[in-house]
């Protein structure tokens, strides 16, 4: 079993105007092997952040706080070291990548996370199961990474790595996000799927409760002006499609 | 921060120079256009018609060879007026025509001429680069003299250099594909270099009509040559004509390749420029006949202070021709410096015509200078279409975290990107060994960055 561990985070970002602005003030978080937690809260909270953190964009500075993989110091490791830790965020927004067809970059992904190249056979038979699985057509093992996907087969595309990299922890930012009903409960089998081999925590986050429809959360965690504001259990998630956020930020509006 | 996708994007450090568009001598009323205001409805403004402001009226219709300044002498020279249209530009056989370079020329401007070891001052009496031959049966390469009359039937000098070539060169090598001949293989030159004297060489590809066949131009060992290649695709032919230029370090060299494509020919045209100190290819395609189908690939990979530049030009003469132009470049090292300019005319005559052209360039490391401008001319806008994009980004964080947070370390990621981006342009050449070989340049090129 494994544990990440997230204590008193705190996180800022440079401006374009080249102004610091804090985002995550404090945030404090464990992740057990086989559970799944759901970060939700209004736009602008800072759940993204905490994703991208965990990942190593360079975007985000670390300014107090920890990140511990099974007691490992995340903070200090290089973005791919992370990835090779065990550590997977399925992003909200994946990039095109020209040029590199799908094929060649599983593969190299693949080869660089387990250190060896997997054996040929049980590899295209692997992608090409998982791809069919997730109703991702077989052309798109020729395509350039992302290059031309809709919105749709980029979160698909996320979940195809995820269910092939079998990663320690997966962070999913915003998956559900974009996603017609059908689309939505591919990529929620899917990760049901690989939830289910007991290897994984999940750490999902979301705007919207319609995607705990199919994904079961352990633990829902409100965040709200970068602290988590409630935690609870599944019927938090029941209250908020009820209530929606606003008794969180119309509290916020009336301390300020 | 830039991507390498469609987007043109500027940073601080994008020296992409801005799109130069020009609409000059629009055809006014043609064809009736639905949509259009007709008959006592439409406004009259002077100098305007109804595709645009009539920019210039020295241009009307210039010949396909020449420019209008050429028509005053027998042998195409003379020196007329230039105009700002492309077509106006000065060709000649006579060196002494194009005066001395200045390097203020638009068409030298970027070139730095003190590293052109002589070129545009000497005579070009070096001993030519060797030529040797592999070419599959039924294709004849043979030594051709200067007054053979195929000599000066693709084009016209248009600058000082290729003129002094075309003055110097004692004998061209003549490829002649026979007229209906589907050549199995490829045509190899290889172009080797003999010396650093000034020299001057001239190639004549001549594709016979109906005939199918690769020729490839491979330069290499070490040089100051100035070059002319007259490529001819005759009626309906398929040509592909590959010029790589694998230079040693210290080569000068300037190719100008000028092809006079067909009725219904299709042809294929790839520079790729890797080696030499200094390095400018003008190639140039002109349709003298409807139904031409012409491409143009460009790769180039320059070092810290190597200079590599490209100018081409698509000469729409005719109507219901298309021409496709990709060019993509990679920069690394200090004082690397890459020149692409991407001349398109459509004339007046050209109807229905169907022109792109891209050119995309990726800054790989701090200290590089890559200038790109396309220039998009219409005279006409009865056309099918016609566009320009060029983007010049550094190797992107956002492609480089992607890769690295799915495990691949950055060196990896750098080379898949860079592989990737290159290899748009190799996977045209559609020759194994000369992709193989491509392939492996450019991963040596890689290699040098990491070091």
């Amino acid at each position: 079993m494994s544990t990440l561990e997230i204590k008193d985070l705190h996180v800022s970002i440079e401006t374009e105007q080249g102004v610091k602005k804090q985002i995550l003030k404090g945030v404090s978080l464990t992740i057990n092997t086989g559970e799944t937690h759901a970060i939700m809260g209004p736009n602008g909270s800072g759940k993204s952040t905490l994703a991208s953190t965990i990942a190593g964009h360079p975007r985000y500075t670390v300014d107090s706080g920890s990140i511990t993989l099974d007691g490992e110091d995340v903070l200090a490791m290089s973005v791919d070291e992370r990835a090779r830790a065990g550590l997977f965020l399925a992003m909200q927004y994946p990039v095109e990548v020209p040029g590199v067809t799908m094929t060649n970059f599983l593969r190299t992904a693949k080869t660089a996370l387990d250190g060896e190249a997997p054996s040929l056979r049980h590899w295209t038979k692997d992608v090409k199961g998982a791809m069919s699985q997730l109703r991702i057509d077989a052309d798109f093992a020729q395509r350039n990474v992302n290059e031309g996907f809709s919105g749709g087969e980029k979160k698909r595309v996320e979940i195809l790595q995820l269910e092939l990299f079998h990663p320690k922890f997966a962070i999913l930012d915003e998956t559900d996000s974009g996603l017609d009903v059908d689309a939505l409960k591919v990529v929620s089998e899917g990760v049901n799927r690989e939830h289910a081999n007991g290897n994984m925590g999940t750490l999902l986050i979301t705007h919207y409760t319609r995607i705990l429809r199919y994904i079961k959360p352990d633990y829902v965690h409100v965040f709200v002006d970068g602290r988590i504001a409630e935690q609870g259990g599944p019927e938090l998630a029941d209250r908020l499609e009820e209530e929606g956020y606003d008794r969180f930020t119309n509290a916020g509006a009336a301390s300020a | 921060m830039s991507k390498l996708n469609d987007a043109v994007v500027n940073t601080a450090e994008n020296v992409a120079e801005t799109v130069a568009e020009k609409v000059s001598n629009a055809v006014e009323g043609v064809k009736a256009r639905i949509g259009a205001p007709s008959g006592d409805r439409r406004v009259r403004i002077d100098g305007f018609t109804e595709e645009g402001e009539n920019l210039s009226p020295l241009n009307d219709s210039s010949p396909v060879l020449g420019g209008d300044s050429s028509k005053s002498h027998s042998h195409g020279a003379g020196a007329g007026i230039p105009d700002s249209s492309r077509a106006g530009r000065l060709t000649s056989f006579n060196r002494a025509d194009f005066g001395k370079l200045t390097g203020r020329e638009e068409d030298w401007r970027f070139t730095p001429l003190k590293r052109l070891r002589g070129l545009h001052t000497q005579d070009l009496t070096g001993t030519a680069p060797e030529v040797a031959v592999v070419a599959p049966e039924g294709i004849t390469v043979a030594g051709i003299g200067r007054d053979d009359a195929r000599i000066g039937t693709a084009g016209i000098p248009e600058d000082l250099v290729a003129a002094a070539a075309w003055e110097a060169f004692t004998e061209a090598t003549l490829v002649s594909i026979p007229k209906d001949m589907q050549a199995e293989g490829t045509v190899t030159l290889s172009i080797t270099g003999a010396g650093t004297d000034p020299a001057a060489q001239h190639v004549v590809i001549e594709a016979g009509a109906f005939s199918k066949a690769v020729v490839v131009l491979d330069h290499k060992g070490s040089a100051t040559l100035s070059q002319n290649v007259e490529i001819i695709v005759g009626d309906g032919a398929e040509l592909t004509v590959i010029s790589v230029q694998d230079w040693d370090d210290d080569a000068v060299h300037a190719s100008a390749q000028y092809a006079k494509v067909g009725r219904d020919a299709r042809f294929k045209h790839v520079v790729v420029s890797l080696g030499g100190d200094l390095v400018r290819v003008t190639p140039s395609s002109k349709f003298t006949a409807t139904g031409g189908d012409v491409q143009m690939f460009g790769l180039y990979y320059a070092d810290a202070g190597q200079h590599l530049e490209q100018r081409l030009f698509v000469d729409h003469a005719v109507p219901n021709c298309k021409s496709r132009v990709m060019y993509k470049g990679a920069l690394q090292g200090k004082d690397a410096h890459t020149v692409w300019v991407g001349d398109v005319l459509i004339r007046k005559e050209a109807e229905g015509t169907d022109t792109y052209e891209v050119n995309r360039n990726l800054l790989l490391t701090d200290g590089g200078r890559a200038d790109s401008v396309p220039n998009l001319e219409i005279e006409t806008g009865l056309i099918e279409g016609a566009g320009h994009a060029s983007a010049t980004g550094r190797f992107d964080d956002e492609h480089l975290f992607y890769l690295m947070a799915r495990g691949i370390p950055e060196d990896i990621a750098r080379r898949l990107v860079v592989r990737g981006f290159l290899n748009e342009i190799i996977q045209q050449i559609r020759v194994p060994e000369l992709e193989e070989r491509l392939t492996a340049a450019v991963e040596r090129e890689l290699a040098q960055v990491e070091n």
